[in-house]
């Protein structure tokens, strides 16, 4: 605490003496953090940003998702994902202006980024984590191919996954409130 | 003493109707509390001169139970409890209600806070839990729950609300659940943290860095973007919930908080905080949390959960089964943007509306307690509140809110709500006569995927 206050107090002195400091120079607190190396993060950061950032090597194809998908999704999103007690993922006969609007990835999603990041994350429900970026990235593919987005033999990898032009990328107001 | 007097015989001179169909000035019983506690004095007096043993309960006869390390409710309150509405398949993926219809006051108690979990409560050994703070800082860095204690915690009381709470609103018939297992997926609770300011001035924060990435440490490995706006402004990393620690369902051993913001942007069990340009798109800020509209567009980034009131008591599935006479109306108000400045009452249906007491102390962001006595003619009435928050919002009727919106946002539904009291007294959630519909398809698409 005494650190606190002793900063605190060089802070406001060099204030008052029209000294401008630069957030580099001055360690504002006690410092209780221990320092993270890269690999430290690296480890940890699985985000996955629209640009294709955090992207891991691997590759897959729709034809390689549907077998993943048909032995740990369907249980839940369906055959062809046309939902269950998991989201529809396609085949939406409902769209968005509708009068019983369907939501599905190939209607509604606005990055296929968003899909590797989330399977890869939470997927599947029972065994979160299990899925190496090949097989992720494969039912990736499977999910877009399902959605009229990709062909079935198009590979899907960090070079190609961010190029992919979802439907709906324009379909949203940002209020930002 | 068991003659029944009407309102008006006991009170000539304090009877005042503020509105329609009976209903009474909100002072009337702070105005009139002397004269009923001197009534009951003399009452209690007339008991007192007997020679006989007086009458005992059997709880009085015996030597009661002994301490308790961690203190339950009454066992007679067993059915005060939350409303778990589980995935079919997969049960420890959905949400559960707080009973608001039972509780009364401002604050949740911590086993009633209500619950969204997307893959079930992870049990977390907080000495091996750390917050990584990376990305845009200029000094990443690890903080243990021990280290992250030792910085000036602050407190706050504030409501956290999902953004799909009320959501069977949009719904074409009224549902039929009680108050609280219909939009009870709001608490409001004391919590203590640190401000996410003082730990981001630790590391450092490139002027670069617009969001914050949040990462839970869940099964689900829940994520999303919180602009560093209100990382800076009021948000909190929260440790303590009404003095203990953190519930497991809550989050321990560390959560964001962020006041009036909806609930999802609240990441429970947080383990990362990455500092970026961008947001990440993460599934439930772009599959979900978005509101589609009429136009097929949708609401992206809806913080803000707007001004919401709610009449707890009476509400649905209660009874006014002491007939015609004074009743108490209790609800609750509380807007994401600020303090609530008044709650209107009306019990015509809307014709007539009169301000309701509002219980001090009126916090930002957190609970806030209306009440207003009425007295029932035992005709069929209509009862309604109408919250406005001090920046002057105004909670909308269902009808203004559907024609602004469409019934296909499932998220952000904050209309007035109606509860319609039969002449037995039986209270029933209603819709205005000119919004209801029939509802051909049950309802919408109420997945908690």
């Amino acid at each position: 605490m005494t650190l606190i206050r002793n900063n605190l107090a060089i802070t406001a002195a060099l204030i008052l003496a029209g000294i401008s400091l630069n957030a580099a120079e001055i360690r504002p607190g006690p410092q209780l953090g221990t320092p993270a190396g890269a690999h430290d993060i690296s480890s940890r950061d699985w985000g996955i940003m629209p640009d294709g950032a955090g992207l891991p090597a691997g590759s897959g194809t729709a034809k390689q998702g549907r077998k993943i998908y048909e032995k740990l999704c369907i249980s839940c999103h369906g055959d062809g994902g046309l939902g269950g007690s998991g989201d529809q993922l396609a085949g939406a006969q409902m769209q968005l202006t509708d009068e019983w609007p369907e939501k599905t990835i190939g209607n509604y999603w606005p990055y296929a980024t968003t899909l590797f990041d989330f399977i890869r994350r939470a997927k599947p429900m029972l065994q979160p984590g299990s899925l190496t970026a090949s097989e992720v990235y494969a039912v990736t593919a499977y999910l877009l191919y399902l959605n009229e987005i990709i062909p079935e033999n198009q590979q899907i990898n960090a070079a190609t996954l961010p190029t992919v032009k979802m439907p709906n990328q324009d379909g949203f107001i940002l209020i930002l409130e | 003493m068991t003659n029944k007097k009407t309102l008006a015989q006991i009170f000539p001179d304090d009877i005042r109707h503020v509105a329609g169909n009976g209903l009474l000035d909100r002072r009337l019983f702070l105005k009139s509390s002397l004269a009923l506690s001197s009534a009951s004095f003399i009452a209690d007096g007339a008991h007192a001169a007997g020679t006989e043993q007086p009458a005992r309960p059997a709880w009085m006869n015996v030597p009661g139970e002994p301490f308790t390390p961690y203190g339950r409710p009454s066992g007679f309150e067993d059915e005060v409890a939350r409303f778990p509405s589980p995935n079919r398949q997969l049960r420890n993926n959905g949400a559960s209600w707080t009973p608001l219809h039972k509780l009364e006051g401002m604050i949740t108690p911590n086993g009633l806070h209500y619950e969204r979990h997307h893959n079930g409560v992870p049990r977390i050994n907080p000495d091996e839990h750390e917050l990584l703070v990376h990305g845009l800082v200029e000094r990443p860095s690890f903080f243990s729950i021990e280290n992250l204690l030792r910085y000036p915690l602050r407190s706050q009381i504030c409501f956290v609300e999902c953004g799909g709470n009320s959501n069977p609103g949009w719904n074409k018939s009224p549902s039929r659940a009680e108050a609280g297992y219909f939009h009870g997926l709001v608490s409001c609770s004391e919590w203590t943290g640190v401000p996410l300011s003082t730990v981001l001035a630790e590391t450092g924060l490139d002027k670069k860095a617009k969001w914050l990435i949040a990462d839970g440490a869940d099964a689900f490995a829940m994520n999303i973007s919180i602009p560093v706006e209100k990382a800076m402004e009021d948000a909190m990393l929260a440790l303590y919930q009404n003095g203990e620690r953190l519930r497991p369902e809550n989050g321990y051993p560390l959560r964001l908080l962020l006041p009036g913001w909806e609930g999802v942007l609240n990441v429970k069990w947080l383990r990362a905080l990455k500092a970026v340009e961008k947001p990440i798109m993460a599934r439930n800020e772009t599959a979900r949390y978005t509101e589609l509209l009429p136009s097929g567009k949708a609401r992206m980034f809806t913080f803000t959960m707007e001004a919401k009131s709610l009449i707890t008591s009476p509400s649905a599935g209660m009874v006014l089964n002491q007939g015609p006479g004074l009743y108490q109306v209790s609800g609750l108000a509380w807007s994401g943007r600020g303090r609530v400045k008044q709650v209107d009452v009306s019990v015509d249906g809307g014709k007539s509306w009169a301000p309701a007491e509002l219980q001090t102390p009126v916090l930002e962001k957190a609970f806030t307690r209306f009440r207003i006595p009425w007295q029932w003619n035992g005709a069929p009435s209509m009862l309604k509140s109408r919250a406005i928050d001090e920046t002057g919002y105004v909670q909308p009727e269902r009808q203004q809110l559907i024609n602004e919106r469409g019934r296909h946002g499932f998220f952000h539904y904050n209309a007035i709500v109606t509860w319609h009291v039969d002449e037995d007294g039986s209270v029933t959630h209603t819709y205005d006569t000119d919004t209801a519909q029939p509802d051909n398809n049950g309802s919408i698409d109420t997945g908690w995927d």
